[in-house]
């Protein structure tokens, strides 16, 4: 009886001491910043840097891979109301789903959002409030085979026909020379927003829009984007292996990177992953803009990119923010940079030399990242994941034969008017 | 006097009778309570509460904003449109997905569970090690052996594709799980390898209790053993696999982890469960989705009934003939 009297009154006393530290010097702050890989790695550097610097503690919360599965998550955390995660790393198209979970970060910015990219900054303000800090930018982009395309006399190409032509004799001629496995192009065509990011590209290059305009139109129906799919449908099994409709980032990595592809679409992120030692393509890969749907088409590539937020169910708001204007900041982004090939979203860094050295193709496809189409969040608000999803089931069923191209268009649209009932 | 005694005796017993029966019915409501508590809060009050939400616009944006709105996520219409669940073509294909997938793997687990229960009745050596054998599958974690398979279907680097390449089956790697054509396939075959054990334990313990006299009569009459089997060994063990059709059953009509770590959200074999995880969790329209999680409800609970009641019904007759 009385040891564990003892034992109760140490307790309280304890935890009494850690509840007053808690408030009069240092906070825990827990801290999601990617799960796996350089992403990883480079993010807890910065935040521990950050904890030291400040003599908070900084915990990391390892989020699902998955985009999708990541967003599952943080509503029922948020939408719970629970303080386990302070900062949260979110994507280009959540601060519309999110944003009334998230805390005005202006009070804490000291005007640091200027620096950054002004569309990326209006994107990540949600009623006036600026809910996210931007971190690094992303636009879809194309590698390729530098080795191979020189070995059998074929040019970077222009246009998707220009790479579908060169993507399949480059294959047959590998596989004739006893490559069995080689394929000519890879993607991210698994029923998944990936899947609306890489259609997007085809339609926006062919000139077929944004399947729902800035005003909140539905334009997804037309004959360039018919276009654009009958072309990506016919590379199914034939350039691409079947399996590329399971594809994700990752996959289509390994597939590229174990040298078994010629031409892979993929965010930047791959280019320091597929240039380091352990890389058996280390050196023979290209990057360039994604090419044009036609002679009239464009070159573009879909706006991808994350950004920092803090819950406003966090129990140490100001440390949250401190951390998120640490990772945001000039210095850190230039390390992710250089180290793991992530764009920053501070204009400046474009031109330093240290990034430029490391990644070469950043100074070369700054205009990619300016003339990037954006996904159609901002016009559908809250129901993005729904017309995304009906956007790229009605994609998947192209891509795998089950419709043909215009049928699947004129349901998709229906099924956008659907959706749009209650408007967006 | 003895005849007071008598009669007081008796009625001091009769008092005893009935305040021992109540005292057992307290103590019968007593150790129940807690039960039906329990019950109450962990199944009966989320079931209140979905079919509630059900009939408001609940979304996960701001959960204390929602409104009642009847039956407008069932079926509503608008600007002479139908909408809701009733009508939207993704539920009934998930509908149509759920029964197609609970029919054709029930179906072959049954069958394959009572060939190998049948085996393991057998005395052979190795008997006890073989039947704990058979089990593994059915003690995996589902969420495990899905991704174990998920990992083996791959096109890729999957071992499947691998062997069936290597033995000259196919010519080039299928994409089991992303191909719409094999995607339901896929799922059902990992289905009857996971849960064919369990149909096999359920029917090896009908079979157990079987009386053996009756097998030694039907040999003595020269009996052919394949009429046995139809004529006795089935109706006999009809009710234990009637039971075991029931569980599985009303396990494939939820399913929903299987199929969501082999192929997520694909309209080509999404179940009722995904369709509806992917309205609350997706679309974060808890109203909506609370409105499907319902109608799954509902959908199941008839399909029991008509189960329990059909099959009874059978049995019923089974015993009298």
């Amino acid at each position: 009886m009385g040891i564990r009297r003892t034992l109760l009154g140490s307790a309280v006393a304890l935890a009494g001491m850690a509840g007053v530290a808690g408030y009069a010097m240092a906070a825990e702050v827990t801290v999601v910043c990617g799960s796996v890989g350089q992403g990883a790695k480079l993010c807890k550097g910065a935040a521990t840097e950050w904890a030291k610097e400040t003599g908070n503690t900084v915990k990391f919360f390892a989020a699902p891979a998955s985009s999708t599965e990541q967003l599952a998550l943080y509503q029922q955390i948020l939408s719970s109301g629970s303080s386990d995660i302070d900062v949260f790393q979110i994507d280009v198209i959540w601060p519309g789903i999110l944003g009334s979970h998230l805390i005005d970060l202006k009070p804490y910015s000291n005007g640091a959002e200027d620096m950054h990219f002004q569309p990326i900054v209006a994107n990540n303000t949600y009623k006036g409030k600026l809910v996210a800090m931007p971190w690094y930018t992303d636009a879809g982009l194309l590698f390729y085979r530098k080795d191979l395309l020189e070995k059998h006399g074929e040019k970077a190409p222009e246009t998707w026909g220009d790479l579908t032509a060169s993507a399949k004799k480059i294959q047959d001629a590998e596989r004739a020379a006893g490559n069995s496995k080689m394929w000519g192009f890879v993607y991210q065509a698994k029923a998944y927003e990936g899947l609306t990011c890489d259609a997007l590209e085809w339609v926006d290059s062919f000139g077929g829009g944004d399947v729902v305009n800035a005003d909140g139109d539905i334009t997804i129906n037309n004959e360039k984007a018919v276009k654009a799919l009958k072309l990506a449908a016919s590379w199914t099994g034939s350039i691409a292996p079947a399996g590329v409709l399971s594809y994700q980032e990752e996959d289509a990595r390994g597939v590229f990177q174990s040298g078994n592809a010629v031409f892979m679409r993929n965010w930047p992120y791959a280019w320091s992953l597929g240039q380091a030692d352990d890389s058996p393509i280390k050196g023979k890969i290209g990057v360039m803009a994604l090419p044009k749907g036609g002679e009239e088409g464009k070159q573009t590539g879909t706006l991808g990119g994350w950004q920092l937020a803090v819950s406003k169910y966090s129990k140490a708001p100001e440390a949250a923010a401190s951390l998120v204007m640490h990772l945001t900041s000039k210095k850190s982004q230039k390390q992710r940079a250089i180290e793991g090939s992530y764009n920053p979203t501070i204009a400046d860094l474009y031109t330093d030399a240290d990034v430029l050295a490391a990644s070469p193709f950043m100074g070369q496809l700054k205009d990619t990242f300016t003339n990037a189409v954006a996904r159609p969040s901002r016009a559908t608000g809250s129901n993005y994941n729904k017309v995304s999803n009906a956007f790229y089931n009605a994609v998947h069923d192209v891509l795998s034969g089950k419709t043909e191209a215009e049928a699947s268009l004129a349901k998709l649209e229906k099924n956008l008017k659907r959706i749009k009932r209650k408007g967006w | 006097m003895t005849l007071a005694l008598q009669q007081d005796g008796s009625a001091t017993r009769k008092v005893k009778r009935s305040n021992l029966s109540s005292a057992r019915l307290r103590a019968a409501w007593l150790f129940l309570t807690p039960m039906m508590i329990a019950l109450a809060a962990v199944a009966g009050w989320p079931l209140l509460r979905t079919i509630w939400l059900g009939f408001t616009d609940a979304n996960l944006i701001d959960l204390s904003e929602s409104q009642f709105i009847g039956f407008e996520n069932y079926l509503a219409f608008y600007d002479g449109e139908a909408y809701g669940v009733l009508v939207d073509a993704e539920w009934w294909n998930a509908v149509w997905n759920t029964l197609w997938f609970s029919v054709i793997s029930v179906g072959l687990e049954t069958l394959f569970g009572l060939i190998i229960a049948l085996i393991l009745n057998a005395e052979f050596k190795g008997r006890g090690l073989v039947r704990a054998a058979v089990l593994i599958p059915w003690a995996i974690p589902t969420i495990v052996s899905a991704k174990m398979w998920g990992w083996m279907l791959h096109d890729q680097f999957g071992v499947i594709n691998e062997i069936l390449l290597g033995v000259g089956i196919i010519s080039e790697p299928v994409a089991w799980t992303a191909d719409p054509s094999t995607a339901m396939w896929a799922v059902i075959m990992v289905d009857v390898w996971k849960t064919t054990p369990f149909m096999a334990l359920l029917t090896l313990a009908a079979l157990q209790m079987l009386p053996g006299d009756i097998y030694e009569a039907a040999r003595v009459d020269g009996i052919n053993p394949i009429r046995v089997f139809f004529k006795v060994t089935l109706p006999l063990i009809r009710p234990a696999i009637i039971v075991a059709v029931i569980f599985r059953s009303l396990d494939a009509l939820r399913v929903f982890d299987l199929i969501y770590v082999l192929t997520s959200s694909s309209t080509s074999t999404m179940s009722m469960s995904v369709y509806a995880r992917q309205q609350l969790v997706d679309f974060q329209e808890v109203g909506y989705g609370s409105a499907a999680a319902t109608l799954l409800f509902i959908v199941i609970a008839l399909l029991t009934t008509i189960t329990v009641v059909a099959g009874g019904l059978k049995s019923g007759e089974g015993d009298q003939a």
